[in-house]
């Protein structure tokens, strides 16, 4: 084991090289593009064994990956926002395949307007697909992810592949120290694919990813491929409990921090969770009892570990960094349906923030606070706000005026 | 190509033994699986059909398949992609011994001209590029088939389809897919068509010698789609090729050569008239402008060609 400082795209491609990934089929996006990068140059230097190559598309990577799976070898695979939405035929394809393997989404905000800084919109439009998905909040967290990943992918009762998703720019390119386990200690952990059926061969003739006509065959696959991401919540557990005695790092599917005896708890996913952890430090400073809930899983999403954390809570507040234009946070209602109707549901309080990377302050967390609070004690919850300040659009309209003095003056031109 | 090389030298040498199941879900007098049936006989099991989709992805439906080797459908336009990752895969375990050499596959991409005329021409291209080892199959119908024939990039000028169903058909000309092979010099590129077996089957032998990106361009008469009585396919592939509108050609080496010359060339309307996609230049009145285009713009490639 070394401890080195690893931005979170050094740590993914890390665990990839840790994992001994026979294949990685490419395609560079920003922030993703220094993952490949760095498997393309210790592929080429010898420093790995594995095999690069770069597709002109991700859907052509995608389709590439899920193949590549299905005739048996390790694949590893990583994209971006627009790269994602780009391969999601593929997404929902490979994963109607049974084809395990692990794809890495660094978060980006999606077009239009087009963009480079993070929110969750384009992992959570995957999120129907197929894919099991892991949220990282630091790059340790990641390096470890990956390899738990293939754990999971390649698990008899899963076999599904797995999204693992970081955060541009926030994670991506920020340098944390990261624990870099040895080769020996990682292949006790996890040993070399064996593919077993999976499999195209001479000998074993496969017809694979075939058409069925009728609802009758169709529901009973899809609903099989449901049964097995269900299967992918016990299967997680176990395999987060093996990793925690084998590297003393616990990372399980919903991480509670401070949450036993909070009144209000903050609930979000990815990088943007170590601000509201900080809050809660401050917070509970200043005598409030205030939590945070972190769930790691989303698919398949660990509703008991929720109602567990959350139930005779008084508010949680759901900070989305993520919109579904027309409905509000995605999370959100996640929560919400994984709590109505049980005894002792806490009163859920909606937020949107950190849309394209924009960031949620800690004067921000004490004002969800508050408001969660008082919604309790009200017991109504309020409209879902999103978090935007008085000076923030103030410099929105600024921007606005010189677009029209913009506009003007080409026209006085013309 | 060298004669002397092949071991098909008359029809009698075509295999007689199919490997190919029958009672596919293709229509009747599909050219398409007429030209399937040829390829795969000589190229065997020993196979992995990486599909598009198109009218052949309905062959292997739930639990059934009509080939003896493996299949894998991926999607429309990303089928050489798929390809890639399983020659890649195979390659690896190879590589590392996972896997004796006897348990290797040919890879084939298996797919109709609306993914290999437009959506997925990309991926083909870079698959190309890439040096792939693959034969790529393109049964080419000459419009989207299996959605009922609209027009696509390989419908040829004046054909109507069920999106250009009146006046004089369909406005635009039909791509040269071949070309587009050609100027990416693959290792191979040919066109075929069912009703010329043993042409068919020299070129598959030729291909299945030579390593890398390799094309069969297949010319697929569908009586669904071009309207015809179904018995007519082999008549109406047999005259594609002797009216010289669908030439058959290989690129090998660097160089294109034609394999079958058609002498003396039969007048293009005796193609065009047994269909009925081409019947509005007959009836009710002869569309002389239209036919006389036709038949130059054929003229006018073999001209070039001789």
């Amino acid at each position: 084991m070394t401890r080195e400082l690893l931005t979170g795209n050094g740590a993914a491609a890390w665990g990839a090289r840790l994992a001994r990934v026979d294949y990685v089929p490419a395609f560079p996006i920003t922030p993703q593009t220094e993952i490949i990068e760095s498997l393309a140059n210790w592929i080429d230097a010898g420093e790995m064994p594995g095999r690069l190559v770069t597709l002109e598309s991700e859907h052509s990577m995608l389709t590439a990956a899920g193949a590549a799976a299905s005739t048996g070898v390790r694949v590893f695979s990583a994209t971006s926002s627009q790269g994602l939405l780009y391969a999601m035929e593929m997404l929902y394809t490979v994963a109607g395949w049974r084809a395990p393997f692990v794809l890495i989404n660094v978060s980006r905000g999606l077009s239009a307007p087009i963009t480079l800084e993070p929110d969750h919109n384009d992992v959570l439009a995957a999120r129907d697909s197929g894919f099991l998905q892991i949220h990282c909040a630091n790059c340790q967290e990641v390096l470890d992810s990956v390899l738990m990943a293939y754990r999971l992918a390649e698990d008899h009762r899963v076999r599904q592949p797995v999204l693992v998703n970081l955060d541009g720019f926030y994670l991506s390119f920020t340098r944390e120290p990261v624990s870099v386990p040895g080769p020996a200690a990682v292949d006790a952990f996890l040993p070399r694919f064996d593919s077993e059926s999976i499999a195209l061969r001479a000998s074993a003739p496969e017809s694979q990813a075939v058409a069925v006509l009728g609802g009758g065959p169709y529901s009973y696959f899809r609903y099989q491929t449901h049964l097995a991401l269900l299967n992918g919540l016990s299967a997680y557990d176990q395999i987060a409990a093996e990793f925690a005695d084998l590297f003393g790092r616990q990372w399980p599917a919903v991480e509670a921090y401070r949450c036993d005896d909070a009144q209000i708890v903050f609930l979000m996913i990815g990088s943007f969770a170590t601000k509201a952890r900080a809050a809660v430090d401050q917070l509970r400073a200043a005598g409030q009892s205030v939590g945070l809930l972190r769930p790691r899983l989303l698919r398949p999403f660990p509703e008991q570990a929720m109602r567990q954390h959350l139930l005779g809570k008084r508010a949680v507040a759901v900070i989305d960094q993520n919109l579904s234009l027309g409905k509000g946070g995605i999370l959100f209602t996640e929560v919400a349906s994984a709590l109505y109707g049980k005894p002792d549901a806490p009163l859920l309080v909606s937020f949107i923030g950190g849309l394209g990377g924009r960031d949620i302050t800690p004067e921000e967390f004490f004002e969800i606070a508050r408001l969660a609070d008082q919604a309790a004690a009200r017991g109504e919850a309020p409209a879902p706000r999103l978090l935007y300040t008085d000076d923030e659009l103030r410099e929105m309209h600024k921007l606005q005026t010189l677009a029209h003095v913009e506009r003007n003056s080409l026209r006085d031109k013309a | 190509m060298s004669k002397t090389m092949t071991r098909f030298h008359r029809i009698k040498d075509l295999p007689s033994t199919h490997l190919l199941g029958t009672g596919t879900p293709m229509c009747a007098g599909c050219g398409g699986l007429q030209a399937l049936h040829e390829i795969y006989d000589i190229l065997g099991e020993r196979t992995v059909f990486v599909n598009a989709a198109g009218c052949m992805t309905l062959l292997s439906v739930y639990p059934f398949t009509p080939f003896r080797g493996s299949w894998l459908y991926t999607a429309m336009a990303s089928a050489p992609a798929g390809a890639q990752g399983v020659r890649d895969a195979l390659d690896i375990l190879l590589q590392q011994r996972r896997m004796p050499a006897t348990e290797d596959l040919q890879v084939v991409v298996l797919t109709g001209d609306g993914a290999a005329y437009g959506m997925g021409l990309s991926a083909t291209s870079a698959a190309i590029e890439r040096g792939l080892d693959f034969l790529y199959i393109v049964y080419d119908n000459e419009g989207y088939g299996n959605t009922g024939q609209q027009y696509s990039g390989a419908t040829p000028h004046a054909a109507r389809t069920a999106t250009s169903r009146t006046g004089q058909g369909f406005r635009g000309r039909k791509k040269d897919l071949f070309e587009i092979w050609v100027a990416h010099r693959p290792a191979y590129a040919a066109t075929v068509i069912g009703a010329e077996p043993l042409d068919l089957a020299r070129k598959v032998e030729q291909a299945m010698a030579i390593r890398g990106p390799k094309l069969l361009l297949a010319l697929a008469p569908c009586p669904t789609g071009w309207d015809f009585d179904p018995r007519l396919t082999v008549d109406i592939g047999r005259l594609a090729v002797r009216t010289g509108i669908w030439p058959l050609k290989e690129y090998v080496d660097g160089e294109v050569l034609h394999t079958k010359t058609p002498r003396p060339r039969r007048p293009v309307e005796e193609y065009l008239r047994l269909q009925g996609r081409f019947s509005h230049l007959f009836e009710p009145q002869r569309e002389e402008g239209l036919l006389a285009e036709l038949q130059a713009d054929v003229d006018a490639y073999w001209a070039a060609a001789d």
